[in-house]
């Protein structure tokens, strides 16, 4: 057996590794993890990624992984390779036998009659969910402090925000509460929360990872992704989650590519990786952008051929998004109206009319950024706006598109920094939401092409020793790509760390002991 | 509830020209629903045919019906519309609990099938041809029933109750250009159209289309302007006009009402109206203009359905028989003269006839009892012949009665109000109210006696060769036994009795 605090900080495919080897059992595993969700998640300076834990069927799910792996033979065999290995799951996709809160009050207590496609795929793999991991009000935001619940903390410092709007499983992973999490990436959501945590997260190319079950925000630019600790973890559970669905009429027919063994091709010679010239420099924290060139650098000693591409039309993607995404996002949130599940408030006086109903309830269950998004969407789709509002936003679209298809015809991948910055104050943007919106300048170009885009860690600010994010990107259906080169990057970087970027991270146990010592 | 005021048709027409537009819902008969896998069965227990997709759970997608695609595809050949190639849905919003997401996910912009036309044939025989401006496919709402208010109104209920079994009941929503020229004929013509709507998808299999479920639902356009003008009136939108007969009556009142507003020097508000069958007449819904905003954007949760020129050929090859052709066949068939025919087809029984002859009767007994018996019986009820609830059955079972000389031609009428009133079957019937033509024939012989001694000097007549002075006879006979003798055995005894031959 091996120790509790070592068990916590191996990888993905490290557990699966001991786990078939039987050197370990997946209820060790996962009573390790809860131990750890336990010690550093709660209280009032706890981590606060998890909104519910899932206690008892996760060890019921390890214990019966367990079993089978006792018992061997064929079903034993048959395991899939991420048996027993437990994952978080972001609390906007829908999960029997835990509540779903969207991180809004107007799903407080709400228990979904079904299970997402990718939960299902995760039943199936027999992963052990460890429970629902916090986010900001139906993914809007970009620091998680847009949760109805509380924001979550970074780990780095506890004192600034973990990303958003999946900084609740970014944050889990990066704490080692879990080492595997799902999250969802409509404008960077999984990327810029993986960047100001260190930690690895991928958006899937549209398509390739079913919607079905994931709460949306905006249809056209939702999808679910891993979220992990190394690039290889993110293409195991990729892996599990990705291809075809039928209930998603958007997902995509081809079979999934080995994302797995692209990790493990281990070299990047002759390939074109395009620095996206619009994607840094002006704008750019200056140790956000060192380590990017360092990246750059350590490619290019790999044989990787560097060259410089243009993408004009980048500078209208986050205005056009930002007319998109509400759109989409008012139509879909209209549901919420306390007529046939979770919050319903009654109007306290006047005539108790459904319109009412309706209003009082989304009043009282909706925060203000929710608020703020559907009355754009709403304006925005309204009759004499709607060509030059949402009309013009989908030409914009069109316009990012064939950027990235100029740009993808001088590159095999592009690379650029995650986020700006490096992870701000809890409350610092908090009241200026145009400043809040610009850290996912670099992220949401891809969400608006529908391009698969990975996160990994690219070492520390000079200035604030926090974690920055390398993005690469690369065209739809080639996800298998970010793979490799993200897998590449990440060794020769952890060469020069000597070791992962997260081992370099404050040991959170301490931290918060010494915090409750020093009151 | 306000009565307006009205002219007199044929003052309105005089001096108005009506415009009409209809817009008919058609439910198709798919297992399934538009976009969930959810039954698409009518009648059962409230919110029982529903899944999640139905009720608008959070994170659910709709999955468009193929079998939908194609019911809309025949009904867009049938209506001679030309097919999409590529279209899209839209999402139409507004916040109503019967709608589970507060849109209704519709097409909007690139409608299925469009640019079509039916020509439709008046009660004399004039083809008037309708232009259908599109066929588009859309989801059903579901069903609200507003408690402890008047009248099942949600003005004063208390509490309304939503039932989503109908809720994402694929529809194909056909409409009008506007018709223009039918003048006195529009309500004529509106009934014909709705009617031959009705037939298409009926005889396409692609609808139940029973008015009386709302499987088949008529919102019908009217507006007026004088004689002479070309631009369109204001217009009036009655909804949910729910038989053949009501579209007739709602397109009447609604050009007498016009008619008047005008006439009073007043402009004629653009709104809903509501047909009530009890008056017929409407009252006043709600305004309705047509810069109505309901932001709708292209769904996207839905990708393009591309409906393959191979396809639609396929799909054209399954297709029936057009009405017309049916009809010049079923005439043929049945061989009733021009005059006959014509009759049928606008008393709206030619499934029912058809129908009884499948169910065994011969097309001159089917007739005999739809257009002698039970059109008229419809017209007193203020009903759709369909809608008496006659089942060819029984009107198979009474035609044998007859022909086995068990009960008269007077009986079975009377039989046939029995089984109307719900009194039972024919046999039942016939048993209960002691039914039967007196075959015994000693009450019989008695009568006749009677009648002959009552008039002598027509059994001399009769004697004498003059055979057709028998009737007086006959009629006494049969009134003393209550017209419960058989006619023929009368005469046939009578004959005897006086020694003719006959």
């Amino acid at each position: 057996m091996t120790d509790t605090n070592e068990l916590i900080r191996l990888s993905a495919a490290q557990l699966a590794a001991k786990l078939a080897a039987r050197e370990v059992t997946s209820v060790e595993v996962t009573q390790a993890y809860l131990d750890r969700i336990a010690a550093v998640d709660g209280g009032e300076r706890g981590v606060n990624a998890f909104l519910h834990v899932n206690t008892e069927e996760a060890l019921a799910v390890a214990a019966e992984v367990d079993a089978i792996r006792a018992a061997g033979g064929a079903a034993a065999e048959e395991l899939h390779e991420l048996a027993g290995v437990p994952i978080a799951v972001k609390d906007l996709i829908v999960t029997i036998g835990q509540p779903t809160t969207a991180g809004s009050r107007i799903l407080e207590g709400w228990h979904s009659p079904y299970d997402a496609t990718v939960v299902k795929r995760l039943r199936a793999a027999k992963m052990p969910i460890l429970g629902k991991t916090n986010l900001d009000e139906f993914a809007m935001g970009s620091s998680t402090e847009h949760s109805a619940y509380g924001p979550t903390r970074n780990p780095w410092d506890l004192d600034r925000i973990p990303g958003g709007s999946g900084g609740g499983s970014a944050a889990a992973v990066a704490a080692f509460e879990a080492p595997l999490a799902l999250g969802t990436d409509t404008g960077g959501s999984i990327r810029q929360p993986g960047a100001v945590t260190g930690t690895v997260g991928v958006k899937p190319t549209y398509g390739g990872v079913s919607r079905y079950g994931a709460i949306a925000m905006a249809s056209s630019l939702d999808q679910i992704g891993p979220v992990s600790r190394t690039v290889l973890d993110s293409a195991l559970l990729h892996q599990v989650i990705g291809g075809h669905d039928p209930f998603d009429s958007t997902s995509l027919p081809d079979p999934l590519a080995d994302l797995v063994a692209a990790a493990r091709v281990g070299n990047v010679e002759g390939m074109r990786i395009g620095i996206i010239k619009e994607l840094h420099g002006e704008g750019y924290q200056a140790g956000v952008e060192n380590r990017f060139n360092e990246s750059l650098e350590l490619l290019k000693q790999a044989g990787a051929d560097i060259v410089e591409v243009s993408c004009p039309n980048f500078q209208y993607a986050l205005g056009a998004y930002y007319l998109i995404m509400p759109s989409e996002a008012s139509s879909n949130l209209a549901k919420f109206d306390g007529v046939r599940y979770g919050l319903r408030v009654l109007p306290e006086d006047g005539p108790m009319t459904i319109e009412r109903v309706m209003g009082a309830t989304r009043a009282a269950g909706f925060g203000d950024e929710v608020k703020r998004r559907i009355i754009l969407g709403t304006y925005a789709l309204s009759a004499g706006y709607y060509d030059a509002y949402y009309g013009s936003a989908q030409k914009v679209r069109t316009l990012v598109q064939r950027d990235f298809e100029a740009a993808f015809a001088q590159a095999d991948v592009l690379i650029s920094p995650t986020a700006p910055t490096t992870a701000f104050k809890l409350g610092e943007k908090l009241n200026d939401p145009l400043a809040m919106y610009l850290n996912d300048v670099a992220t949401i170009p891809a969400n608006l092409a529908g391009v698969p885009g990975l996160t990994l860690p690219g070492g520390l600010a000079d200035e604030d020793g926090l974690p920055v994010g390398i993005q690469l990107l690369a065209p739809a259906r080639e996800d298998a790509r970010l793979y490799r080169v993200g897998a590449v990057l990440e060794s020769l970087l952890e060469a020069q760390w000597g070791g992962p970027l997260l081992d370099q991270a404050p040991p959170l146990v301490e931290t918060l002991v010494d915090a409750k010592e020093a009151k | 509830m306000s009565t307006d005021a009205t002219l007199s048709f044929e003052e309105a027409m005089e001096k108005y020209d009506p415009v009409l537009g209809f817009e008919v819902h058609v439910e198709l008969n798919t297992r399934t629903k538009m976009f969930s896998s959810a039954p698409n069965v009518f009648g059962d227990e409230p919110n029982t045919n529903v899944n999640e997709v139905d009720l608008g759970m959070p994170g659910v997608l709709p999955v468009v019906n193929r079998v939908a695609i194609e019911s809309s595809i025949k009904i867009g050949l049938a209506l001679n519309c030309k097919i999409a190639e590529s279209c899209t849905f839209a999402r139409k919003q507004y916040f109503y609990p019967d709608t589970p997401k507060n849109f209704q996910t519709s097409q909007y912009e690139d409608p299925i099938a469009y640019d079509g036309y039916l020509d439709i044939e008046l009660a004399d025989g004039t083809i008037f041809r309708v232009e259908i401006e599109r066929a588009h496919m859309e989801e059903d709402a579901g069903k609200l029933t507003h408690m402890g208010g008047a009248a099942g109104r949600i003005q004063g209920a208390d509490f309304s109750l939503v039932d989503y079994n109908r809720s994402g009941v694929p529809l194909v929503e056909i409409v009008t250009k506007p018709i223009e020229g039918a003048g006195s004929r529009a309500p004529e013509l509106a009934k014909a159209y709705v009617a031959a709507v009705r037939e298409i998808v009926k005889n396409l299999g692609v609808s139940d289309a029973k008015m009386e479920r709302g499987n088949v639902r008529c919102d019908a356009n009217v507006s007026l302007r004088p004689h002479g003008r070309e631009r369109f009136g204001i217009r009036s939108e009655t909804k949910n006009v729910n038989s053949l007969r009501a579209v007739e009556h709602a397109v009447r009142y609604e050009i007498q009402r016009h008619a008047a507003v005008l006439d009073a020097g007043n402009p004629v508000i653009q709104e809903t109206r509501h047909w009530h069958e009890d008056t017929r007449t409407t009252t006043s819904g709600r305004p309705k203009s047509d810069a109505d905003d309901y932001r709708y954007f292209p769904e996207p949760d839905l990708v393009p359905i591309v409906a393959s020129r191979e396809w639609v050929e396929e799909l054209r090859a399954t297709l029936p028989e057009p009405p017309a052709a049916r009809r010049k066949r079923l005439q043929a068939d049945w061989g009733y003269s021009d005059l006959e025919f014509r009759d049928v087809v606008n008393a709206g029984v030619m499934d029912e006839i058809e129908e009884t002859i499948a169910a065994g009767a011969s097309a001159s007994v089917a007739r005999k009892w739809w257009m002698g018996e039970i059109v008229g019986r419809a017209k007193n009820a203020d009903v759709d012949p369909g809608q008496l609830g006659v089942q060819p059955a029984t009107i198979v079972e009474l035609n044998r009665m007859v022909e086995d000389g068990k009960i008269n031609n007077k009986m079975a009428t009377e039989v046939l109000d029995g089984v109307l009133a719900g009194e039972g079957t024919p046999a039942e019937i016939v048993e209960k109210r002691g039914l039967a033509v007196v075959s015994d024939d000693g009450p019989l012989l008695e009568a006749i006696d009677a009648a002959l001694a009552a008039q002598p000097d027509v059994a001399d007549k009769i004697r004498a060769g003059k055979l057709q002075a028998i009737g007086a006879i006959v009629g006494g006979v049969m009134k003393a036994t209550r017209g419960q003798a058989d006619a023929g055995r009368v005469k046939e005894l009578i004959l005897a009795k006086l020694g003719v031959e006959g």
